[in-house]
């Protein structure tokens, strides 16, 4: 017979190992495509699968000679880092201006720039498409930094207003009443207080730039095509490489992975619109 | 005592103790420049005001702006190709043709199955996920070792680009010889299944679930973390079991997050495109052809910029239903409390 204490850390255990069970479930996929990136083609393809094999580090030697990586590797940086910069350059003034500028509009214009998200991208597809092909912006970095730039706004905003809101007027009166200009009121007093909550917007807007998947899909071909891009090109099979797929795949995920990991909590703020934090 | 607080989500990043540091420096600051309020008489108040909303209006501006710009544009732009008869491949005959667009997209053999897949994949994706996330952030509330690790391993789908996930799914996991699936399917002594030509919208729904269910247990995991435990722990000395205590304290806390995680992952969901394209194409036949894919075969592969524009006018106007009802449903919620 067990004691209650006993039958309460046996049930912590089972509720553990049963955790410890359904994350590994998850987390396989993602352990399995690493995995395969270290396996020869032919030990990638073999049956039953294998988990015990000869590591080799060819697919990630190889990947720059097949695939030209970091050409699509450099776009990924360029675009994600160039629309993160412009996303912020239009959204901290915009969520300053509404967290301590507060106006009658304030929660109408949160909630239809919100709105704005909720235009699925199909039903601007055509337009945007022949806009670009008539502008030469098709297949260009430009043009993916201005989507988005545009895409993620709204989510920026969101995000960044919250983070103003928990600002306590009073520091900011207090500066302007020492004399400080709105300039510097932003950069010397708020951007200081809010770096943590700017810095998680950023990272946001890195993640979801990065892996974006619609657009840079529809607008680029090859000059300008992200990672995205160049891991969809291994659909078509014209052979089976899924050892390198992999390695590309490994490659293009671990920096936002990495990320993800970092950030996870204060993401949670950007990914729900301010409401769970 | 606080009252039950089971909707209402405390503030974590700024303690209170922060709080109270700052209002203490900002009244030192003001007590030590009094000479400013005194000369303020009320037409100047009035001034500043005047300047502060034009200070306020000068940086909102531009955001409004551009986001004005880039749904007006390509949307008034869409309306319009969606009214003549538009195809790249015959330029030069324009004419307006009124609704025979969308005629014949409404009636076009892909818009039925396209819009029953879009319902079923967004409907058991969101089932999936809601109930899957809400099981697993019970389950990592309690303590146990390792708990850092399995948080980070549970979220990590969410991170992966959807052309890898689809492309490691079909290939590595869901391919009927050398996948992992064939592997214990055979272990079991049943016969692999051929996921993507037997289930493939099944298929799909696997893998964009395997993206979503991260999401929802990276909200509810948080929000599990501002429930209240002394009215857990009250409710279970009154004798309330797990079951009792899951169904009447954590449930209602979440009933908001889980509004938001349906929000959130309708909007994505409606769009979903690039697993379809880098998985089945959107076949066999028209089996796991949604909207959004529907959409762009007609202009990038047929070049039917005017059907294809009704069909994204059909997509906006069904993806406004969706989002008119739950920013109704929870867009107060979202900026009430602010």
């Amino acid at each position: 017979m067990l004691s209650l204490k006993q039958a309460r850390q046996l049930q912590t255990v089972l509720l553990g190992l049963l955790a410890w069970g359904v994350a590994l479930l998850i987390f396989f996929p993602i352990f399995w495509m690493v995995l395969t990136s270290f396996k020869t083609e032919i030990d990638a393809f073999s049956t039953p699968p294998q988990l015990f094999f000869s590591p080799t580090l060819e697919n990630y030697l190889q990947i720059d000679s097949r695939s030209d990586y970091f050409h699509f590797a450099w776009n990924s940086v360029v675009v994600s880092f160039g629309s993160t910069l412009f996303g912020m350059l239009l959204a901290v003034p915009a969520a300053y201006s509404m967290a301590f500028f507060e106006s009658k509009r304030t929660k109408s214009t949160l909630l239809w720039m919100l709105s704005t998200k909720m235009l699925p991208p199909v039903g601007v597809l055509v337009p945007i498409y022949l806009l670009f092909k008539d502008s030469g912006l098709l297949d260009t970095k430009v043009g993916l930094v201005i989507i988005y730039t545009l895409i993620n706004l709204p989510i920026m905003v969101w995000m960044i207003y919250t983070y103003f809101k928990e600002i306590p007027k009073d520091i900011l009166e207090a500066a302007r009443l020492d004399g400080a200009t709105a300039t510097q009121e932003i950069t010397q007093v708020l951007l200081p207080i809010s770096k943590g909550g700017l810095a998680s917007t950023v990272l946001l807007s890195l993640i979801l730039s990065w892996n974006e998947a619609f657009w840079s899909l529809n607008l680029t071909a090859s000059s300008a095509a992200p990672l995205t891009a160049l891991v969809a090109s291994y659909s078509s099979p014209e052979g089976l490489f899924w050892a390198k797929l992999s390695a590309v795949s490994t490659l293009a995920c671990a920096p936002i992975l990495i990320f993800g990991w970092l950030s996870q909590k204060q993401l949670v703020r950007g990914l729900s619109f301010g409401a769970v934090k | 005592m606080e009252t039950p607080r089971s909707l209402s989500f405390p503030r974590a990043s700024l303690s209170n103790k922060d709080k109270r540091a700052n209002r203490m420096s900002t009244s030192s600051i003001r007590a030590g420049s009094p000479a400013v309020h005194t000369t303020s008489g009320p037409s100047s108040v009035q001034g500043e005001h005047r300047r502060k909303n034009r200070i306020g209006l000068a940086m909102l501006s531009p955001s409004v702006l551009v986001l004005l710009i880039w749904m007006a544009v390509p949307l008034a732009m869409t309306i319009y190709f969606s009214l003549i008869r538009y195809n790249l491949l015959y330029p030069g005959d324009n004419e307006f043709v009124g609704l025979e667009n969308y005629y014949y997209f409404l009636t076009d053999a892909g818009f039925t199955s396209g819009a029953l897949n879009t319902l079923w994949l967004v409907g058991s994706v969101l089932l999936i996920s809601v109930i899957a996330g809400v099981l697993i952030a019970v389950l990592v509330d309690n303590a146990f070792w390792g708990r850092g690790i399995v948080r980070v391993m549970l979220i990590s789908p969410f991170f992966i680009m959807p052309t890898v996930s689809a492309l490691v799914w079909k290939n590595l996991l869901l391919h009927p010889v050398s996948g992992v699936f064939a592997a214990v399917w055979r272990f079991f002594g049943a016969t692999p299944i051929d996921w993507f030509s037997e289930y493939p919208l099944g298929a799909i729904i696997m893998i964009v679930s395997w993206q979503w269910i991260p999401f929802a247990v990276l909200i509810l995991m948080t929000a599990m973390q501002s429930l209240d435990q002394e009215q857990k722990d009250a409710a279970r000395l009154d004798g309330a079991g797990p079951i009792n205590v899951f169904i009447h304290i954590t449930l209602p806390h979440l009933a908001r997050p889980i509004a938001v995680v349906v929000m959130i992952e309708t909007i994505f969901l409606l769009s979903i495109f690039a697993e379809i394209f880098t998985t089945t194409g959107g076949g066999p036949g028209y089996e796991t052809t949604n909207l959004a894919f529907l959409i762009y075969t007609q202009a990038l592969l047929q070049f039917d910029v005017g059907m294809a524009s009704s069909g994204g006018l059909i997509a906006v106007v069904i993806a406004n239903i969706a989002a008119f009802l739950l920013i109704r449903m929870i867009g107060k919620n979202l900026t009430d409390k602010s």
